[in-house]
């Protein structure tokens, strides 16, 4: 049984196809991180996967369960039932690149407005569940009612992995977490998705980092102009690369 | 004694001068907020007629609108009674005042909110559609406290505008501050002193607002002030 | 509406037969108005960012009683409440001036829209950029210097966009000079109304010729900043 499936996903903008068919199966505890140059469709992929992209063709299924889509006049798929999208996308918790805390609200706030007013969770106990993913994020009580702007990067992308962990979703996206980050700050979140990955998280993540990618991932995905040209196991995807555009990109990016 | 005895009609018509302006800003606001939404609307009619109707209203002075509207209003309304062999119903100058000065300045909101929900970062709006919030969610707990962090200048300053442009609108007949000063000038042969008087009462409301302003300013930045909290 | 336009609108565009009237009177309202408030706005908006109190508390003061009340009120005050004065009536050349509503109007506007224009002027002195100060202290300019050849230039033009906007206010706040009985062009519009009872056409006309007037206005703004503001735009933005 997968948690996750997308099937045979396409997108354009305008006459130009972004997206040319990727196909995604995550299983539950699955680490799956897509890596691939600018430009390959791989953080389009990703928002397509919770619709803030509309895609105009793929089936996307989370726990079996398919999100009932319709075409729109200009070619995009829309969601047919609005509650029903709703519902998957808090089983769907993303992670941005530039964190989207909201930024009139402290820490706290933005760990237990979801929980609060979109799973009607009562305050007390959302406040208690935050306090416990803050901590497990590495952050202390005396972050908790300062606003984002007084954090670190770092710190603002830990409270957003809270954020995610506080709606206790299926499947995280993360989109790029680590590259708006200063090269000190990247370390600090690195950590925190690792435990995630080792208590068995199922994680969808578009990086930059291949050493994340190859340590971390129990499978890797290649996009390159649309396509997945190459994917499986890191350790395979990394160690015997088969296509000539993936050894390019790695010996570009491994410098 | 207070004001030679005209005390309580300088208070009476500033109280009217409050009433309307008050009035006239919830009008406006809500316009402004319904207005901003039709110029930001990828819907083509609702685009056009929110774009006509700012530049329309932006582009002829206040005063020319307060007149056409509240003739052509009366006018209207005459025709109508007349049709229906109704007497005559006279506009009340506070409710064609509040209507016809929220219709104006509504065209102002529009453009400040407008401006202020494009100020907005795409990723705030994003974030709340990622973890389900619902649309009106979206607008209320983010989008509506963030823009008017954006919005507060303009607002301020459009507040203080049509403050000050309550003042003609004791030219269609509203007993404002205004009306009361030449009223209580021309009783007293003291013309010079009761505009003096009705200048102040503009000073100290302007005054206050500004301060309100200010306030609530500080309340609206949360989140943003570098200093520590 | 054509009625109104065959009986009117040679007083809507500019004589009524007697006197200038309509858009002649409205454009020179705004012209003197403007032309006043800019050359008298420019040395009080150096002396409003000046650090000496007594320079710049009077301008303060000046700009935020204007600036603080409605231009109707001014407008009062000069034509009706001056007039009342004995003073001003038994002055041979005071009585003179106040007697005739153009110059109260005159002299209410200008001052109006001088007091706005200070603050818009101050605020973008303020906003120069310290390095080209700097610089011009650097090649041993003089205060004066400084000021007409560095501050007020590039101050000036950087407060195009918040003068424009001004301009066009004041074009629509002539509209009560009227109540001075200045034969503007909503004078014009009032009589006739009164002659005609077409409301709707007599100001819609109106409103016609204002809305006419201001895209104008926006349109030489617009070209002016294209000039004057290219130093400020990205290349090839």
């Amino acid at each position: 049984m997968y948690k996750l499936t997308v099937e045979d996903l396409h997108k354009s903008y305008g006459t130009h196809e972004v997206l040319k068919g990727v196909s995604l199966k995550a299983r539950a505890g699955d680490v799956i991180s897509i890596i691939g140059s600018s430009g390959s469709g791989k953080s389009t992929f990703l928002r397509c996967i919770n619709f803030l992209e509309k895609p105009n063709a793929g089936i996307i299924s989370l726990n079996g369960e398919a999100i009932r889509l319709e075409k729109a006049k200009n070619g995009e798929l829309h969601a047919a039932d609005h509650k029903q999208l709703q519902r998957m996308r808090t089983r769907l918790a993303m992670v941005f690149q530039h964190f989207n805390l909201w930024g009139h609200m402290t820490v706290l706030e933005n760990v237990t407005e979801a929980p609060i007013h979109v799973l009607g969770v009562n305050k007390d106990e959302a406040r208690h569940n935050a306090v416990r993913y803050l901590q497990k994020v590495g952050l202390d009580e005396r972050t908790y009612n300062k606003y984002p702007s007084h954090l670190s990067g770092g710190q603002q992308q830990r409270v957003a992995i809270a954020r995610a962990l506080a709606v206790e979703p299926e499947v995280m996206l993360f989109d790029e977490p680590t590259s708006a980050l200063d090269p000190e700050l990247v370390g600090e979140v690195l950590k925190v998705m690792q435990d995630l990955a080792e208590e068995g998280r199922t994680m969808v993540v578009v990086t930059h980092e291949m050493s994340f990618a190859r340590n971390v991932s129990t499978h890797t995905l290649f996009l390159h102009k649309g396509l997945v040209e190459e994917e499986g196991h890191p350790d395979q995807v990394f160690g015997n690369t088969q296509s000539e555009r993936l050894r390019q990109f790695l010996s570009g990016s491994l410098k | 004694m207070f004001l030679d005895g005209f005390g309580s009609l300088i208070m009476a018509g500033t109280w009217v001068t409050i009433e309307l302006a008050v009035m006239s800003l919830l009008v406006a606001f809500v316009i402004g907020l319904l207005g901003a939404g039709g110029r930001v609307s990828t819907n083509p009619l609702v685009n056009a007629v929110a774009t006509v109707y700012t530049t329309l209203i932006r582009g002829v002075p206040d005063l020319v609108l307060m007149l056409l509207i509240f003739y052509s209003l009366q006018i209207g309304l005459n025709k109508i009674t007349e049709a229906l062999h109704l007497s005559q119903i006279d506009l009340d100058p506070m409710v064609s005042g509040v209507l016809t000065l929220g219709f104006i300045y509504g065209a102002y909101f529009t453009e400040t909110f407008r401006g202020a929900f494009l100020a907005v970062p795409k990723g705030q709006i994003e974030a709340g559609v990622a973890y389900g919030l619902s649309g009106w969610q979206v607008f209320s707990r983010i989008q509506f406290p963030q823009m008017m962090r954006f919005a507060l200048p303009g607002i301020s300053n459009n507040w203080q505008v049509m403050l000050k442009a309550t003042a003609l609108v004791s030219i269609i007949g509203l007993a404002d501050v205004v009306k009361a000063s030449i009223d209580a000038g021309k009783s007293s042969y003291r013309v010079f002193y009761f505009t003096v008087i009705a200048g102040l009462v503009y000073l100290a409301l302007t005054s206050v607002s500004n301060l309100v302003l200010m306030w609530l300013e500080r309340h609206y930045s949360t989140g943003v002030r570098e200093a520590e909290l | 509406m054509s009625d109104i336009i065959q009986q009117f609108w040679r007083a809507f565009l500019w004589s009524d037969g007697y006197h200038f009237s309509g858009v002649a009177i409205t454009l020179w309202l705004l012209a003197i108005s403007i032309a006043f408030g800019f050359v008298v706005s420019i040395p009080l908006s150096v002396a409003r960012v000046s650090k000496n109190k007594l320079l710049a508390w009077p301008v303060w003061l000046y700009t935020y009683v204007f600036r603080g009340t409605p231009l109707y009120v001014q407008l009062l005050l000069f034509y009706t409440g001056m007039y009342s004065l004995d003073v001003v009536r038994n002055h041979e050349m005071l009585n003179v001036f106040f007697r005739d509503g153009m110059n109260c109007t005159l002299l209410s506007f200008g001052l109006n829209t001088c007091a706005y224009t200070t603050e818009i002027f101050a605020g973008a002195i303020k906003a120069t950029p310290y390095g080209e100060i700097e610089a011009a202290r650097a090649y041993g300019m003089s205060r004066f210097t400084l000021y007409r050849r560095v501050i007020i230039p590039s101050a000036l033009r950087r407060a195009l966009p918040a003068y424009s906007n001004e301009v066009i206010l004041m074009l629509h706040a002539t509209t009560v000079a009227f109540t001075a009985t200045v034969p503007d062009i909503l004078k014009v519009a009032r009589d006739a109304n009164s002659a005609t009872y077409d409301s709707f056409d007599a100001f819609g006309l109106a409103a016609l010729l204002y809305l006419c007037i201001t895209f104008v206005l926006v349109a030489l703004f617009r070209r002016a900043e294209r000039k004057l503001l290219a130093h400020l735009r990205p290349m090839n933005g």
